[in-house]
């Protein structure tokens, strides 16, 4: 008999009323109606559980902390009955050649039908590397993932690191870590960026929820992200909206603005450029967001968000005009040049004028 | 040739800037003001407002001034490029510069010398000096282009999805960049560049106004341009 994620989750000792529950919140996370909910209860319990197979290459595991760590023990139980069954070297039980054992069968039952989870990202600088970084089981982290990925039905890119490189690949990037689009020689299978650093758990479990219950891959923007979750900026759906239109800032920590829960902007909010969904779905099962914490986004699942300059700063530094410039630095110095250039040669223009007129008359 | 001193006499002077072009010049420049004062208050905002949230609408009044200049400053160009196609040759000018032409090259040189204290007199010009139109070109043509596209990508972020900001701007050059935040930065920058820019044409067309040897200021309110010596005018055409 096939086994259905249903199935997975009933001998993980989940209540059928939890799990319906789970299926509401997904439809709503997933911007569905409610009527959907019977429609994703249907697929759960009748189709075959997909498998999924979740690697680890370069990455600091928040991605697995983040859905672990999930305030709501329901959500939890779900996610790691839906993602963790096949092998994931963080949580698994088992080890050593047993768990590889379970990668090389996964690939060969389930060919072409299983989804590749990465977190993390390979190290492809081979002459600072050696070719050898990120050895699992003796082996480059990077076979292993070009193997896999050659056999996946999908891959999903969990996480800034496996979306855009995150803080690995920051500059200097000294393993030369690529984010998972970018690897050459990964075969064709179509590739869903998840990005955050780590992304929100219900994000994560409403991906693979969406592929079961619809067959099929969530409809991507052009940077690959699911348009439901990532179609819209931190900044657009930020309940301290009004105080960034009314003009009322925290000028400072602890001020009385800050208090107040003023808008963030001007400490260096990223709101404004982050495409991403917490200040809808929130985090550990909606309870906050880190602007509702009282600290400004850090844009982290944004692509090259460690390269912009200072998180609390609001202009992106430009370090080719020196370690701590902006914009405004850089164009009021050019400014300031070009007025003192200008004085200058208006001075000399006078001066030549004066003597050319004093030439003709004589 | 003729080779008349500079003794007083009369001579004719031509019409250059039609009307639609000059009324073009002046809402463009002041959009580019309002532009460039609310798109700073945009990056750097004012100190925080006092009171009930409800009370203010202060950031959104600013911000509402740069998306209504913006509109006539990128509606305004078009209807430039469309003069440009249906006005006189002087209306041409700033989008074909004769790069090809080594006689356009000579007058560029000619006016830095010129700037330079090493030429004596400037050339005489009916259009711009050629030094003028590549700077004109590069800031009016290019300058403007990148403003519209850049400023149009970050405002399609705010209209959403479904809207055409979004689909003809914002939906390509945000990837272009990589993210937001760079396209940001580039549309801030660029604003200096043309801030540093407008200050050299201020300056630049009192100067000239001043010593070269024909008009510009009145030029470009009343069209007409006058000449200051009866020389030949050196021209390309
Ligand atoms: C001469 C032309 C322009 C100048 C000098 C200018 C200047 C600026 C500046 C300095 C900023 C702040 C950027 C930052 O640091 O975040 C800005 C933001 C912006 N500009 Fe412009 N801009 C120009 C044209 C346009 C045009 C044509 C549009 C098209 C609608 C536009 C739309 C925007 C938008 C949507 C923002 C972001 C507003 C926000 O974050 O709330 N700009 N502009
Ligand atoms: S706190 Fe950040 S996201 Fe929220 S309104 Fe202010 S700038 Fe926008
Ligand atoms: S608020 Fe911003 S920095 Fe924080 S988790 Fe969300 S996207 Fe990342």
């Amino acid at each position: 008999m096939t086994e259905t994620f249903y199935d997975v989750m009933r001998r993980q000792g989940i209540t059928r009323r939890s799990f319906l529950k789970f299926c509401s919140l997904t439809a709503a996370a997933m911007g569905l109606s409610p009527s959907y909910a019977g429609t994703i209860a249907k697929a759960m319990e009748t189709k075959p559980r997909i498998p999924v197979l979740w690697l680890h290459g370069l990455e600091c595991t928040c991605c697995s902390e983040s859905f672990i760590r999930s305030a709501h023990p329901l959500a939890k139980d779900v996610i790691l009955s839906m993602i963790s069954l096949d092998y994931d070297d963080t949580i698994m039980a088992a080890a050593g050649h047993e768990a590889e054992a379970i990668v090389a069968e996964t690939i060969e039952k389930y060919d072409g039908k299983f989804i590749l989870a990465c977190e993390g990202n390979p190290g492809l600088d081979e002459e600072k590397t050696g070719g050898m970084s990120c050895i699992i089981a003796g082996k480059p982290y990077t076979e292993q993932l070009r193997h896999a990925a050659k056999h996946a039905m999908a891959i999903i890119s969990w996480g800034s690191c496996a979306s855009w490189g995150c803080v690995q690949a920051a500059k200097p990037n000294p393993t030369g870590a690529t984010p998972i689009h970018k690897v050459p020689d990964l075969g064709n299978a179509p590739i869903i960026k998840v990005p955050g650093c780590p992304p929100i758990a219900e994000v994560m479990t409403a991906v693979i929820t969406y592929i079961l219950t619809f067959e099929r891959l969530p409809s991507l923007d052009r940077q690959g992200r699911p348009k439901m979750f990532y179609s819209q900026r931190i900044h657009d759906k930020c309940y301290r909206r009004p105080h960034f239109d009314a003009g009322q800032f925290v000028e400072k920590w602890d001020d009385e603005a800050a208090r107040k829960g003023y808008c963030l902007y001007k400490m260096g909010c990223k709101g404004p450029t982050t495409y991403n969904a917490c200040s809808t779905i929130r985090w550990n099962g909606g309870l906050s967001f880190p602007i509702q914490a009282g600290h400004p986004c850090i844009g982290c699942s944004e692509d090259g968000f460690w390269d912009k300059g200072s998180f609390y700063d609001r202009l992106s530094g430009i370090h080719q005009f020196g370690i701590e410039s902006n914009a405004d630095d850089v164009g009021i110095g050019a400014a300031a040049v070009i007025g003192g250039a200008i004085a200058a040669h208006t001075a000399v223009s006078a001066l030549k004028r004066t003597q050319q007129k004093g030439d003709q008359e004589s | 040739m003729t080779t008349m001193a500079t003794k007083p006499h009369s001579e004719p002077s031509v019409y250059v800037y039609e009307a639609p072009l000059r009324l073009w010049h002046w809402m463009n420049a002041l959009a580019i003001v309002v532009l460039c004062i609310s798109g700073y208050f945009i990056g750097s905002p004012l100190p925080t407002m006092p009171g009930e949230a409800s009370d203010h609408y202060l950031m959104g009044y600013i911000r509402f001034a740069h998306f209504a200049a913006a509109y006539i400053f990128a509606i305004g160009f078009l209807g430039r490029i469309y003069w440009a196609i249906v006005g006189n040759e002087h209306a041409r000018q700033i989008f074909l510069p004769p790069i090809l032409s080594s006689e356009f090259w000579d007058g560029v040189l000619h006016e830095a010398k010129w700037y330079l204290f090493l030429a004596k007199e400037p050339r005489k010009y009916t259009g711009h000096n050629p030094m003028a139109v590549i700077f004109m070109h590069l800031m009016m043509v290019w300058g403007t282009v990148f403003m519209i596209l850049t400023g149009f990508a970050l405002y399609g972020e705010g209209t959403g999805y479904d809207s055409w900001q979004y689909t003809m701007f914002s939906s390509w050059i945000i990837p272009l960049f990589g993210q937001s935040q760079d396209v940001h930065t580039f549309h801030h920058l660029v604003m200096w560049v043309i801030i540093v820019f407008a200050i050299m044409h201020i300056y630049v067309a009192i100067r000239e106004d001043i010593m070269s040897r024909q008009s510009l200021i009145s030029t470009m309110i009343s069209g007409w341009r006058m000449f200051k010596d009866g020389r030949d005018v050196d021209d390309l055409h």
